[in-house]
């Protein structure tokens, strides 16, 4: 073995080594990474109970309920299998909106619900023109109908 | 489109605005060290070479 | 077969190319950002959710990606000037590294604004944000550690291992938002699927992305030149050439 042949296999062997190590770590971490648990998680108990977590999932349709003059938001959280009330109250950001993907940060309270701290909307990738948006939803409701 | 519409980004403009002029002001940052950085290497190559022409001169004076 | 690539890194070749490349790159570069900007700020429709809010992604997308890009071009060079002892491919990879630390703070500064309307925070400890933040981290760590040494051979040496170390991080960063659960969103654009953006928003975000390398290319030139220079001082080439000019 040349010299020049060694210094690849270090090389290479290097990046395997640090990979590997990466993997491994990442995935012995994988709950400590957990940026927000789902609702179906909370349901399961699976979210901490006494300490700040996030909850993530969609808004759910009909749900979001301010009474006039009101901070005091309610809403119903979802991922389509579990839901998860939330309280909140404060400045809601541009984007939300009942269906909406959402992020909210807080505690669980004594009566199940989910006491927020902070409410971050969360997007998708898609991007359009609001008139491709809006064929699209027409479509969606047609199919919708028609079953 | 008319001028204070489109400076007005629908009302996101300091984010918009900000966002733009940032990215300009560090591509053109980039640009400028790099001619400069180029410049400075040229000088020191250019002296060094002068002050070795001039030693060659000292030993060898014939 | 490979001797063009051995003449490629004979430096006073190297030096003399990148200079006739460099004005290829920076006025093409230059012509298609005015382009890409028009077309994002001006051409293409406002987004049916983010409104005028979502342009921000022609400036954000092409800094980050451009962020990856060169960490990795970095850590290519360092493994080649490791590997075969090349001078030219280490000044390549010190090259890089301001260049992406810069593009790396641009992605983390416009991705915040953009953070603070849309999501309604300027930062989140979201796994895409922090391993872009460890990025910005691993090029300021090879920057620092190549200014402690003043022999650049060893300098050259010491920061390759942690180039080529640290590209680890390079699929972090892409795969984040597929691995885990986060609060950026996933790829608008992709080589192998159909792009989530339409048509008429995804031209100028294109065009900027080429723009973006073509304009790093040219940068790259002038630094790998003044690269070349500091590690040839004491050449009979150079000190000719100097005198020349």
């Amino acid at each position: 073995m040349t010299a020049r042949q060694r210094r690849m296999l270090l090389v290479g062997l290097m990046v395997i080594g640090v990979g590997t190590a990466a993997a491994f770590a990442l995935n012995a971490f994988q709950e400590n990474l957990l940026y927000f648990y789902s609702p179906s998680d909370v349901s399961a108990g699976k979210a901490p109970a006494d300490r700040t977590f996030r909850v993530g999932g969609m808004v759910t349709e009909g749900s979001f309920q301010r009474p006039a003059g009101s901070m005091e938001a309610t809403f119903i959280l979802t991922d389509f299998a579990h839901n998860v009330k939330v309280r909140y109250s404060g400045v809601l950001p541009d984007l939300f909106r009942e269906g909406q993907g959402i992020v909210a940060r807080g505690k669980l309270a004594p009566g199940g619900d989910f006491v927020a701290e902070e409410v971050l909307a969360k997007h998708d990738e898609n991007y359009m023109p609001p008139d491709v948006a809006d064929t699209l939803k027409k479509q969606h409701q047609k199919e919708a109908g028609g079953q | 489109m008319n001028l204070s519409e489109f400076l007005h980004m629908g009302g996101y403009a300091p984010y918009v605005w900000s966002c733009y002029g940032l990215t300009a002001i560090v591509l053109v940052g980039m640009e400028w060290a790099g001619r400069r950085q180029l410049q400075l290497a040229q000088e020191k190559a250019r002296r060094r070479a002068q002050m070795g022409a001039q030693m060659a001169v000292a030993e060898n004076p014939s | 077969m490979w001797l063009w690539f051995y003449q490629l890194a004979s430096p006073p070749h190297a030096y003399r190319l990148l200079g006739l490349w460099r004005p290829w790159l920076l006025w093409p570069a230059i012509a298609l950002m005015v382009i890409g900007v028009y077309g994002g700020l001006v051409m293409a429709p406002a987004d049916y959710q983010q409104k005028d809010a979502f342009r921000i992604i022609y400036v954000h997308v092409p800094s980050a990606s451009l962020s990856l890009m060169v960490y990795v071009m970095m850590a290519v060079a360092a493994a080649i000037g490791l590997i075969w002892r090349m001078k030219l491919a280490h000044a390549v990879a010190a090259s890089c590294a301001p260049l992406g630390a810069w593009f790396t703070v641009l992605a983390l500064v416009t991705g915040s604004i953009w953070g603070k309307p849309m999501w309604g925070t300027w930062w989140e400890w979201d796994p895409r944000l922090t391993s872009e933040l460890i990025l910005l981290f691993l090029y300021l760590g090879y920057m620092a550690l190549r200014a402690s040494f003043d022999d650049i051979q060893r300098a050259d040496r010491a920061s390759a291992i942690l180039a080529i170390v640290g590209v680890v991080n390079v699929p972090i960063v892409k795969y984040s938002v597929e691995w885990w659960n986060s609060l950026h969103q996933g790829p608008s654009i992709s080589v192998t699927s159909k792009s989530a953006i339409a048509g008429s928003m995804v031209w100028p975000l294109l065009v900027l992305l080429l723009a973006f390398v073509l304009y790093f290319g040219a940068i790259l030139c002038n630094r790998v030149r003044g690269e070349i220079l500091l590690r040839e001082r004491n050449t009979a080439w150079l000190a000719e050439s100097s005198l020349k000019s």
